[in-house]
């Protein structure tokens, strides 16, 4: 059974950018929504606030594996890890990879998330659950912003 | 929603082995195959034109079993085994969230960078 995501997107932006904008703290911060607190690290946790309305008391944790230079950028985490009663500390986390190559255009994108086979499945269950109000309503959000600043 | 519906059931609160774990095997991978065509199955049938062992296709539903994938029921004196199509309807859900989200991320990278 597929235990991974993959994506794939073209941008019409030089590698280089790209990089920037998924490796400077404050850049990531701004289109991932999260107030990170410094500079990523490899091998440090990288950590802030999110930055979503509603989810602000929400901390976002991830530990920073790998930055090649405009190749490879990666961390761990815990998706849906928005319960201030759960301790996720315990459960294996999900790797994600952004891999960057450059194309005629500009870049092209691929992010893998895997290892969803260690999640606990009650945990699955819970982060569906809980889209079933919430995010829901912030996938509007988001939609309509970016639809207003294409 | 009908998965809330569900929610509040024992099997749903039980602790369950991880389900992507129990599928990464061929031979539980061919015995859910099995189970999730027909009818339930018993332990003899399921043997009965594979090479492994009685043994080891019993050892192989305890773990699907385990998964919540499928259930013993009782036919007479006999034990069968029983598809249940729910924890992998679970996973694929949110599997399909996490994309999703994902989408929605990167599109937000993508006028991000191209603004």
């Amino acid at each position: 059974m597929n235990d991974r995501i993959e994506k794939r997107i073209e941008l019409a932006a030089p590698v280089s950018r790209v990089w920037r904008a998924l490796t400077d703290y404050r850049e990531f911060g701004e289109w991932f929504r999260v107030k990170l607190d410094g500079p990523f690290v490899p091998g440090q946790i990288s950590r802030g606030p999110i930055a979503y309305p509603g989810y602000e008391h929400v901390i976002w944790e991830a530990v920073v594996q790998k930055m090649e230079p405009e190749r490879l950028f990666s961390f761990t985490w815990h998706p849906y890890s928005v319960d201030a009663n759960t301790d996720y500390s315990k459960e294996t986390p999900t790797l994600v990879e952004f891999r960057l190559e450059k194309t005629a255009g500009g870049t092209l994108l691929l992010l893998t998330e895997s290892g969803f086979d260690k999640i606990p499945s009650e945990r699955r269950l819970e982060a569906f659950r809980r889209n079933d109000g919430g995010w829901t309503e912030q996938m509007k959000n988001i939609e309509n912003h970016v639809a207003q600043k294409p | 929603m009908s998965h809330k519906s569900r929610s509040g059931s024992a099997s749903q609160r039980r602790a369950r082995a991880p389900v992507f774990a129990a599928l990464g095997d061929e031979t539980r991978l061919s015995l859910v195959a099995k189970l999730s065509v027909g009818q339930p199955c018993s332990i003899r049938r399921l043997t009965s034109g594979s090479k492994l062992t009685r043994q080891a296709i019993t050892k192989h539903l305890r773990v699907l079993e385990r998964a919540g994938i499928v259930h013993a029921v009782r036919a007479g004196r006999e034990r069968r085994f029983e598809f249940d199509p729910e924890p992998m309807e679970e996973i694929g859900k949110y599997l399909d969230l996490v994309s999703e989200q994902w989408d929605q991320t990167l599109a937000r990278l993508k006028s991000f960078v191209e603004g």
